[in-house]
């Protein structure tokens, strides 16, 4: 599906396209392919859903966004890919997933994730929410974020053993492997 | 703080930035300023760390195999916990949560057969089961993050 460039490509990529008037020439120059073939291998790479968005990744905490909520829910499963899709319509919701449960130390399958300015604002968009949803009978709890141990550092590997450094290791930036997105 | 165009140009091309010869250029069009200004603006959201940068979120599990862990740790041992954690370079995103699971992470590895493994090798470094907890659905439609700039 995607070839040995289109991965060198999206790896050039974790470091930002330049700010300057032609940034593709600029990651052509690096990957020494036209212009025109970073452009339309892009293209292709949103195309097939591999890239999911292509833009602007904005800083959350630094704009004013301090408060990161995970909130989780224990919906019925015939209900929830409904609830989900419901869910997400909401601006303010920044993921919706759905997740195993794990026994009842964790019984939630629902997640969601809500950023705001202050946490008394992201407590008011969840009764929004939960009222809107009809979420109100559903078991939940709410996790705000308290320190942030590691943004950034992921790496895929080629090699066999996960544990060990690899030569082939190639370094991804943190919003390449998954994004802040999943957390 | 931030202008009207910083404004845009946060809120409006997080999805699709154009995909052509001079994409700051086509900004410009579409929003009535030159391109000097616009690459003068990202220059500036880049320096005041507003914009992290302009570039592509990869789907979940397209490259590799990702999954959310959680830990309860007691929190006279969190911060030496937590430090275990990080040293992984499969790790990405490790936060304390509001919870009795209070260390949440992301394992990112280029298969399944590599992610148990490694899943072993931290519960026995750390001495602390993890709840497994990778993805099975994503419902999320609206992309990007709409930005309120009023207050």
């Amino acid at each position: 599906m995607i070839d040995e460039l289109d991965r060198q490509l999206i790896i050039a990529l974790q470091q930002g396209l330049p700010i300057v008037s032609r940034p593709y020439k600029e990651i052509g120059l690096q990957l020494d392919i036209p212009e025109q073939e970073v452009v339309s291998r892009l293209c292709r790479l949103k195309q097939l859903g591999l890239i999911k968005r292509l833009g602007v990744i904005v800083n959350h905490r630094q704009l004013g966004y301090k408060a990161n909520a995970m909130v989780v829910f224990n919906v019925p499963d015939s209900l929830i890919k409904q609830i989900g899709e419901h869910v997400s319509q909401f601006n303010f919701v920044n993921l919706c997933y759905k997740r195993p449960r794990c026994g009842e130390q964790w019984p939630y399958n629902l997640y969601c994730m809500i950023h705001g300015k202050n946490k008394q604002k992201v407590l008011q968009q969840l009764d929004t929410l939960i009222e809107s949803c009809g979420l109100v009978k559903f078991e939940r709890d709410i996790l705000f974020s308290r320190q942030c141990f590691k943004q950034r550092g992921a790496i895929y590997k080629t090699g066999s053993n996960v544990s060990k450094c690899d030569r082939n290791a190639i370094r991804f930036d943190k919003e390449l492997s998954v994004e802040k997105s999943i957390l | 703080m931030l202008n009207t165009l910083q404004q845009k140009l946060l809120n409006d091309y997080q999805q699709d930035f154009p995909l052509s010869i001079r994409p700051y250029n086509d900004i410009a069009q579409a929003l009535g300023v030159t391109e000097d200004e616009v690459l003068l603006a990202f220059e500036e959201l880049s320096n005041e760390q507003f914009v992290t940068r302009i570039g592509a979120v990869i789907a979940p599990n397209k490259m590799g195999v990702s999954s959310l862990m959680a830990m309860a740790v007691p929190d006279d041992q969190l911060q030496q916990v937590a430090g275990i954690v990080s040293q992984y370079e499969e790790v990405n995103h490790n936060y304390e949560r509001e919870n009795r699971f209070n260390l949440w992470f992301v394992l990112i590895t280029k298969d399944e057969q590599s992610l148990q493994q490694l899943i072993t090798d931290i519960e026995l470094k750390t001495g602390f089961k993890m709840l497994y907890l990778p993805l099975l659905a994503d419902y999320f439609i609206n992309l990007g993050f709409e930005l309120d700039f009023d207050d």
